[in-house]
């Protein structure tokens, strides 16, 4: 794997949002509330993830307008979402200049086969996957951070925990094979070589490993940093939560101490009694509904 | 200070520059080690939790008798005035500070710099510029002519980001600061 100068530029940004929560926000004054309660960047679009389930339709990369005002409302990174393999919606976010582009499956797939080639980009790229398979192939193509799918805008973290532990449970057992093995480990994975070998040394992805798709509580955020996450995206669950600027600074909190059980309680008594999103049971969603299956 | 950020890089960094080193995230870790790094990251983000934490005073008075690195974020939260926009910090270095001052993750750069460490490899992402710089601070490292790599007595800044790569120099010199 060529960790070339832009690359290492792409991967180092990351870094920079490790331990920290990157929020939804579909409003300039939304994004003022997430830096303000603390995120770490914002994903600037038009609807959240559970709006685009109810809304039904296609759903495409945001208003160039409303992406340029969430920009110069903040000083923290912006992200935007581009519909996957759709890589002139890319080129128009990087032109635009945006810090990082989610190739992201909460849009309607622009081509059901190939993904975006992100080596080709300045800009870096963030792309969700459900096994370790899929993260090295998003790398393979120049993703230079993983986010676990989970399932968007459920406010159920189920999807996300089952995802997370895939990733980490796949990972860890590459550690202890030989070198002999590990041809037909990426065969089982379908994941580049140099990848796999790559894994099996370090025990990790080369890139970081950030978890989204249904956090929607400060224990959830916790849960999915002590699973392995090393940041929370929050779609749906901080701007439709009762109080979103409370369940904002608390869900910051809560990744930050995410091993300490008497701060999660903290953050979780900060809430108040105010209500969570609701959440919808994943058996329940249609399966021409998940956003998980989108891409490959 | 492990609030948020790369904390994990510095980590690795400060344990092959010889040191033993551990995550601090409250008042009683920090009044354990001898001496602190504050990480890369987002400077809102450190600045907001350490007052929601209480320890934006424990740190201000942990500077006041022993050694900080700040790179990056860190810089932001170590200068004496902070612009674009203007944000509190501790005051403990003498700069003035201009945030994401190169413009944004586009312009983020790899160069190599020489420092009175010796020729350094210096990674800057959407990085701060020190427009201003006291007396008592001695530049290390420039880059366009803006200073990137200074330190004030104990303490010790940077714009760009050493843990990002494999040379623990910037580390271990920070070290001997102990």
């Amino acid at each position: 794997m060529i960790l070339n100068e832009e690359y290492r530029l792409k991967v180092g940004l990351a870094e920079m949002l490790k331990g920290g929560v990157i929020m939804d926000v579909v409003t300039p004054e939304q994004a003022v509330i997430a830096e303000r309660a603390g995120a770490c960047a914002v994903m600037a679009l038009e609807r959240v993830p559970s709006d685009i389930r109810r809304d039904g339709g296609v759903a495409r990369m945001s208003h160039i307008s409303l992406i340029r005002g969430i920009m110069d409302a903040v000083s923290i990174p912006v992200m935007a979402k581009a519909r996957i393999g759709h890589f002139v919606e890319a080129r128009v976010l990087e032109a635009l200049a945006v810090d990082y582009i989610d190739e992201s499956e909460v849009l309607t797939p622009a081509d059901e086969e190939n993904h975006i080639d992100k080596r080709d980009f300045k800009v870096p790229f963030v792309c969700g996957a459900r096994n370790l398979g899929e993260a090295l192939r998003r790398i393979g193509e120049g993703a230079a951070m993983i986010r676990t799918k989970g399932e968007a805008g459920s406010g159920n973290i189920v999807e996300a925990v089952r995802h997370m532990r895939t990733i980490v449970k796949e990972m860890r057992q590459l550690t202890v094979l030989g070198p002999e093995e590990l041809m037909a480990e990426a065969k089982k994975h379908q994941a580049p070589f140099e990848l796999i070998e790559w894994v099996a040394k370090h025990g990790k992805l080369p890139v970081p490993n950030f978890s989204a798709g249904g956090v929607a509580t400060p224990a959830d955020a916790a849960l999915v940093m002590q699973l392995g996450a090393e940041a929370v995206f929050v779609g749906s669950g901080i701007f439709k939560s009762e109080n979103p600027e409370l369940f904002a600074k608390a869900v910051v909190k809560a990744t930050t101490y995410y091993r300490d059980p008497v701060k999660v309680m903290e953050a979780c008594e900060e809430i108040g009694e105010s209500r969570a999103m609701v959440g919808l049971e994943i058996s329940k969603i249609a399966e021409g509904e998940l956003m998980q299956t989108r891409g490959w | 200070m492990a609030l948020q950020g790369d904390y994990e890089r510095h980590l690795r960094a400060l344990q092959s520059a010889g040191a033993h080193a551990v995550e601090v995230r409250t008042a009683a870790e920090m009044a354990a080690v001898d001496g602190l790094v504050l990480p890369g990251g987002e400077s809102t983000t450190m600045l907001k939790l350490l007052h929601r934490e209480g320890l934006f005073e424990p740190l201000a008075a942990f500077g006041h008798e022993k050694p900080i690195f700040g790179t990056c974020a860190g810089a932001i939260l170590l200068a004496t005035t902070v612009t674009s926009p203007e944000q509190e910090s501790l005051g403990l270095v003498d700069i003035a500070v201009q945030r994401n001052a190169y413009g944004r993750q586009l312009d983020s750069r790899v160069v190599t710099l020489p420092s009175s460490l010796g020729d350094l490899e210096a990674v800057f992402i959407r990085a701060p510029i020190i427009r201003a710089a006291g007396p008592a601070v001695t530049v290390l490292a420039t880059y366009n002519n803006d200073p990137v790599l200074v330190e004030q007595g104990r303490h010790l800044v940077a714009t760009f980001h050493p843990e990002l790569t494999a040379d623990s120099r910037v580390h271990a010199y920070f070290l001997t600061k102990l």
